[in-house]
């Protein structure tokens, strides 16, 4: 709290707030230079390439995927893990929380090895037609290896903040547990499923090591950023790279968005 | 109405051991014991909410041990009431209706008469979260009994509340049980709720039932060392009965009866210790010389401690007494104490 009286700050109030400075001015400073670096015409001109929206559509249908995905599969476990205590429960968090920690190539790699001829899985994914390697299956997979612990760790808070006694009590007045589920968790657990997706979404979308491994085609943005880079220089990835940080912006306002209105019902 | 057999329950950090209990139907049955000693574990173990590793419970001479919650006609009222948050008041009283079928007219009367018992009708449409505490508990209350449990269990419904709204909650409670006939089973570690509620009850300490039956036996003859301290039965003693006495160090006490055990425990309520400033004389009373040993405030009373001999005794004075025996450490007074107001066990 800051003291809102005129009495004299301690010297430790004026550090806490230059090192917030410092924070701020480090996050801010290159995302402005950024924005502010490529002129008008060049951001329409690269609106205007169809390169360059395909892979961004791409980048956004993918880590929709992926977030969609985690929504099915997560959803019941992170219900799981906030309504049960059970041996084993912390390690099979950690497990969960791997994704996050592990280098990003290194989950292209994983899961190359999996899909590989000489894999069992890979064969029947061969038999079957399946391909990850180049393809979009395979991003998506990667994405949602990054996504998941995102949007399991956020929704499993949620369902943690509805108290397990407004489920007793509708249970005691004859309801069954899908039904508990359904008009008491879901109705208020749900806005925490949505900032879950987008956290999820938001991580997916920003994923390249793992991705540049599994399929540099078809070219997601950051991708398609990495190669402008690499191939024409600074100039001309920084408009890409401009259209993709105002999408991921715009994710980011609308979970800001949905917080705020949550803190104002609760 | 309910009947519990050697009921056993195991969990993580509580767990209930040998419960057995009958409950009559449209009783008014208070469960009471400390913190932590399973009270709320066995409410919601008979709630179905938690797993027995062991022992039947029976309602209505059925058999509901295996059932899930939903399908033991139960009602439960917690401490936080746990109204849904999300649903206004009037969707949080018809909120089971649907699963028993209830809708139309008979839902409507049936809300209806609950509102006006339980004075609701300015808040239907608004949401839980503004309102007071006893208004929250009354609407739990309806909402529980809208679907017309046969047993309405009770997880500490008062203490959670400010002394005023305590007050309204308790005569709603009171005059629901009246009106409805349910039965009701209440947690609580309040006397006054379990003297002005209860017909029966039981005490529950570390997991078994200390002592069960009617409200004022056990606050006036407690059975165990536990149930006696725990119902405020503070001058508690060992003893060995000769005849009709006991003695405690030097002192002589007359029961006035000639206990069944040679030896057991003695208990007096520190309101049945009289303190007076000179000896008189009086065949009834047991009464000792002694010193003031310490006086301790408690709110409207006082608890002062008299030491006789070895002995010492807790006596509960009004203020108004204390300041007309004008009582201080050290002095000497005398204590005394009829042979009724001594119970043994």
């Amino acid at each position: 709290m800051i003291p809102k009286t005129a009495k004299k700050r301690e010297p430790f109030f004026w550090f806490t707030v230059s090192c917030g400075i410092v924070v701020m001015v480090f996050i801010l400073l290159p995302l402005i230079e950024l924005v502010t670096g490529p002129s008008l015409s060049m951001l329409g001109e690269t609106l205007n390439d169809p390169d360059v929206m395909r892979s961004v559509g791409l980048s956004i249908y993918t880590a929709g995927a992926a977030a969609l995905i985690s929504f099915f599969f997560g959803t019941p476990l992170a219900y799981l893990l906030a309504r049960t205590n059970f041996r084993g429960k912390r390690l099979l968090e950690s497990i969960i929380d791997l994704p996050i920690v592990i280098p990003h190539p290194v989950v292209g790699i994983a899961f190359l090895s999996v899909a590989g001829k000489n894999h069992l899985i890979g064969q029947i994914m061969y038999e079957l037609g399946i391909r990850l390697m180049g393809s979009v299956t395979g991003i998506i997979t990667v994405l949602t290896f990054v996504g998941l612990p995102f949007y399991i760790n956020t929704v499993r808070d949620g369902f943690e903040a509805v108290s397990p006694r407004l489920e007793n009590v509708s249970r005691s007045l004859g309801a069954s547990m899908f039904g508990t589920f359904f008009r008491v968790t879901f109705p208020l657990a749900w806005r925490t499923m949505v900032i879950g997706f987008i956290m999820c979404g938001a991580r997916a979308i920003s994923e390249f090591g793992a991705v540049v491994i599994v399929a540099y085609h078809p070219m997601t943005a950051p991708v398609m950023i990495y190669e402008r880079f690499e191939g024409y220089g600074l100039k001309y990835s920084q408009p890409v790279a401009v259209w993709l940080v105002t999408i991921c912006l715009l994710l980011f306002f609308v979970l800001r968005m949905l917080t705020l209105s949550k803190t104002e019902t609760a | 109405m309910i009947t519990l057999k050697n009921l056993h329950v195991r969990l993580s950090e509580f767990f209930l051991d040998n419960i057995s209990l009958d409950i009559s139907e449209g009783e008014f049955f208070v469960l009471m014991g400390p913190t932590g000693s399973g009270k709320t574990v066995l409410l919601e173990a008979i709630a179905g909410l938690i797993p027995v590793t062991r022992g039947q419970i029976f309602i209505q001479e059925k058999e509901v041990t295996g059932l899930p919650p939903e399908k033991r006609g139960i009602g439960i009222v917690y401490q936080d009431q746990a109204l849904f948050p999300h649903l206004t008041v009037r969707k949080n009283i018809a909120y089971g209706l649907r699963y028993h079928r209830i809708s139309g007219e008979i839902a409507v009367e049936r809300i209806d008469r609950l509102v006006s018992l339980l004075n609701l009708s300015h808040l239907l449409d608004r949401l839980p979260g503004n309102l007071s505490g006893g208004e929250k508990q009354r609407v739990a209350l309806a909402r529980a009994l809208a679907v017309r449990p046969e047993v309405l269990l009770l997880d500490e419904p008062l203490s959670a509340l400010d002394p005023n709204f305590r007050e309204e909650v308790r005569n709603a409670l009171k005059s629901l049980h009246r009106n409805t006939g349910t039965t009701f089973m209440m947690v609580t570690h309040d006397f006054v709720d379990a003297l002005s509620l209860g017909d029966r009850a039981a005490v529950i300490n570390n997991g078994h039932i200390e002592q069960a039956g009617p409200v004022d036996d056990i606050f006036q003859k407690p059975m165990s060392a536990f149930v006696a301290n725990f119902v405020g039965m503070k001058n508690l003693f060992k003893a060995r009965f000769e005849g009709t006495k006991t003695s405690l160090g030097d002192l002589e006490i007359e029961l006035g009866r000639k206990p069944d055990n040679g030896q057991g425990h003695i208990a007096i309520r520190p309101e049945d210790i009289l303190i007076t400033r000179d000896a008189f004389s009086s065949t009834v009373r047991n009464m000792f010389k002694g010193k003031v040993a310490g006086v301790f405030a408690q709110g409207f009373t006082y608890e002062v401690h008299i030491r006789a001999g070895e002995t010492v005794f807790k006596s509960l004075i009004t203020q108004k007494a204390l300041s007309e025996l004008a009582i201080q450490e050290g002095e000497a007074v005398s204590i005394s104490f009829p042979a009724r107001a001594i119970h043994n066990f």
